[in-house]
């Protein structure tokens, strides 16, 4: 049962497995079945344009917002049978870190109180410890000793930014979800904190679950990469396959669609619909160049198509 | 490049805006020209007086700004003219596209009243033949004839169509101009493609002057003939969009280009530029860019003009020439 469509296998010892996870809110299918594991020290990459659910499920994974169904195992434990009590002592080891460095950072707390919070929150270490933490977090994430006794208002975001990676860090997590981390910061900030990331990642074998709508960033980024639309996971499989031998004709049109990718031309006519209106059958048939009767009536089932790369896709049978 | 006289011509713009008390310049001795038919980027990041630019050519800036310089549309100078008659001209000869077309388009207005006010403004038509034109506008910026747009509003559109409005109304009254303000930055990937696609198209059609502002080099280089590029309000550099993609002159150029994740990338890490852009109000003296360049020495302490390097207009004392390492 735990085990995601086609029987996948994962290369490292998994931290994170989630089967069938489906989210609902009233009429709207945020979320729809979606499955992946994710390794330890593993970067895992979720893209997709709004209103694919791929905020939900970052928020879904850390119970921030209470799955319809479907199964979330962290550390070997479900996460949905856990009691209130159990599962904030597990929270301890996934921490989340969230595209708006401004709305994310309570304005009233100085940077000390900020990054010593989590640490009271789980109990660890005394007041002196903390202090003491507080000082080698800043160091970790390129910030001043002196930067504790400031207000979040006195930083540029991208230095907010820093200041969310060490509050993150805190409680030495072994997961940390970003959703959409770089997204609010100019460009020559975001390669900073994109090489910070990369940098923690390696010194603390950290996995990461990494949110967002740009395919350069992803790809530069992650090992792993699920796309989705609509709420559903359309494909998934090792980047360099992903991005070179995409087999949705999803993933192919986003790629082509995707500035400094010697684009085509727009690859798909229309609008994304509703999630409150999904098409029956293949949710992306609406808006597919290939789609063909059976796609009107019949959901497409994940397929292996290669080691570790699957795909949601009549097509992808032959 | 294409010949002409040229439809825009900006000569020295300089814009300041008043902030707690004190007059703080945006933009510093901007020129540029755009020839009719020629598509010109403005290129930076955030703070870096792009649309502030933008702004300043139409008319609007933020109130209380001080805008000094010579903005001249197809030959005759904008900035002299009364308000009214600047209305009038700006009106008819340049359209605009900006960011956000949920906040750009009125929220109680059916499209048909937005489109059709401008028209009968601006070309003095009757109210049945605004309609009509605006219906075929419509048709042109690729939105389905079968619905009746004209009597929607805004929130019944998704953001794609919204643009495409945006669009219309841009072009309604054949201006010699077209400035976009990052017309597709708030938009998906797929849906970012289609309205490049279609401003790529208008512009061929009909042999339309633009002014497109935008964060990211890529996006410009697969239409503008050429890319300015702009760091706290200062041009650094101006050439092919291609060659500063490929070939960048100026260290923040190429900071920007070394910056940003490429397809295909096989860096195990990025090459970030040092420290942030500064603060409206901190900008150093001399070259702007000085603290965060890894080429600074003594002479960048004052500001360097802008010099032909290759085939590029460089503000640097030390540009990269040659395989630029």
């Amino acid at each position: 049962m735990l085990a995601p469509p086609g029987g996948r296998r994962i290369v490292t010892a998994t931290l994170l497995e989630v089967a069938g996870l489906s989210k609902s809110f009233h009429l709207v299918h945020a979320v729809r079945d979606v499955s992946f594991a994710i390794g330890r020290g593993e970067t895992f990459g979720i893209v997709g344009e709004s209103g694919s659910g791929k905020s939900t499920t970052a928020r879904l994974v850390l119970r921030l917002v209470e799955p319809t169904t479907g199964l979330i195992r962290f550390r070997g434990q479900d996460l949905a049978t856990l009691s209130k009590g159990a599962l904030r002592r597990e929270r301890r080891h996934m921490q989340m870190i969230f595209q708006d460095p401004y709305g994310s950072l309570n304005g009233r707390m100085t940077i000390e109180q900020l990054i010593t919070e989590p640490m009271e929150v789980h109990d660890i270490g005394d007041a002196a410890e903390r202090r003491r933490r507080v000082g080698q977090l800043l160091g970790e994430v390129g910030l001043p000793e002196a930067a504790r006794h400031r207000f979040p208002h006195e930083f540029s975001g991208g230095q907010r930014q820093r200041i969310a990676i060490a509050r993150a860090l805190a409680t030495e997590p072994q997961l940390i979800v970003a959703d959409e981390p770089v997204s609010a910061l100019d460009v020559s900030v975001q390669a900073q904190v994109l090489n910070l990331l990369l940098d923690l990642q390696q010194r603390h074998g950290l996995a990461l679950l990494f949110i967002s709508h740009d395919l350069r960033v992803v790809e530069f980024l992650c090992d792993r990469i699920a796309v989705m639309y609509l709420g559903n996971i359309v494909e998934e499989g090792p980047k360099t396959t992903i991005y070179a031998a995409p087999r949705h004709p999803y993933t192919r049109a986003l790629l082509d669609s995707a500035p400094g990718r010697a684009r085509k031309g727009a690859a798909l006519k229309g609008d994304i619909p509703s999630a409150r209106n999904l098409p029956v059958g293949c949710v992306f048939r609406s808006r597919c160049p290939l789609a063909f009767d059976r796609c009107a009536h019949e959901a497409p089932k994940h397929r292996m198509v290669a080691p570790l790369h699957r795909v949601a896709c009549h097509l992808a049978e032959e | 490049m294409i010949a002409g006289p040229p439809i825009l011509e900006v000569q020295n713009l300089s814009v300041a805006l008043p902030i707690s008390g004190r007059m703080v310049p945006v933009v510093t001795d901007l020129s540029l020209s755009i020839a009719p038919g020629e598509a010109v980027a403005l290129v930076g990041e955030s703070g870096c007086g792009k649309s502030m630019t933008a702004r300043a050519i139409i008319g609007l800036p933020p109130p209380g700004a001080a805008v000094s310089g010579s903005i001249r549309l197809d030959g005759r100078e904008l900035t002299t003219l009364a308000p009214r008659e600047r209305r009038r001209v700006g009106g008819r000869g340049i359209g605009f596209i900006f960011q956000e077309p949920m906040t750009s388009l009125h929220p109680t207005l059916s499209i048909g009243q937005q489109m059709t006010d401008s028209l009968r403004y601006n070309l003095g038509l009757s109210a049945r033949a605004a309609r009509d034109r605006a219906r075929e506008l419509l048709a042109r910026v690729g939105l389905p004839k079968e619905r009746d747009l004209l009597n929607a509003y805004v929130h019944e559109l998704s953001g794609g169509m919204r643009q495409r409005v945006m669009i219309a109304i841009a072009v309604s009254c054949d201006p010699k101009l077209i400035i976009a303000d990052e017309p597709t930055t708030a938009l998906d990937v797929t849906i970012q493609a289609q309205v490049l696609d279609l401003l790529i198209a208008m512009r061929a059609e009909s042999g339309l002057a633009m002014l497109y502002i935008s964060h990211d080099l890529e996006v410009v280089a697969e239409f503008c003939d050429r890319a300015i590029v702009m760091y706290a309000g200062d041009q650094m550099e101006a050439g092919t969009p291609v060659a500063c993609l490929k070939t960048p002159h100026h260290p923040y150029t190429r900071g920007l280009v070394d910056a940003i994740p490429h397809a295909g990338e096989t860096r195990a890490r990025l090459s970030p530029i040092p420290g942030q852009v500064p603060a409206l109000g901190f900008w150093p003296g001399g070259c702007r860019f000085q603290p965060r360049c890894p080429r600074q020495d003594q002479r960048c302490a004052t500001r360097p003009d802008l010099a032909g390097v290759a085939h590029a207009e460089v503000r640097c004392w030390h540009p990269l020439v040659g395989d630029a390492s």
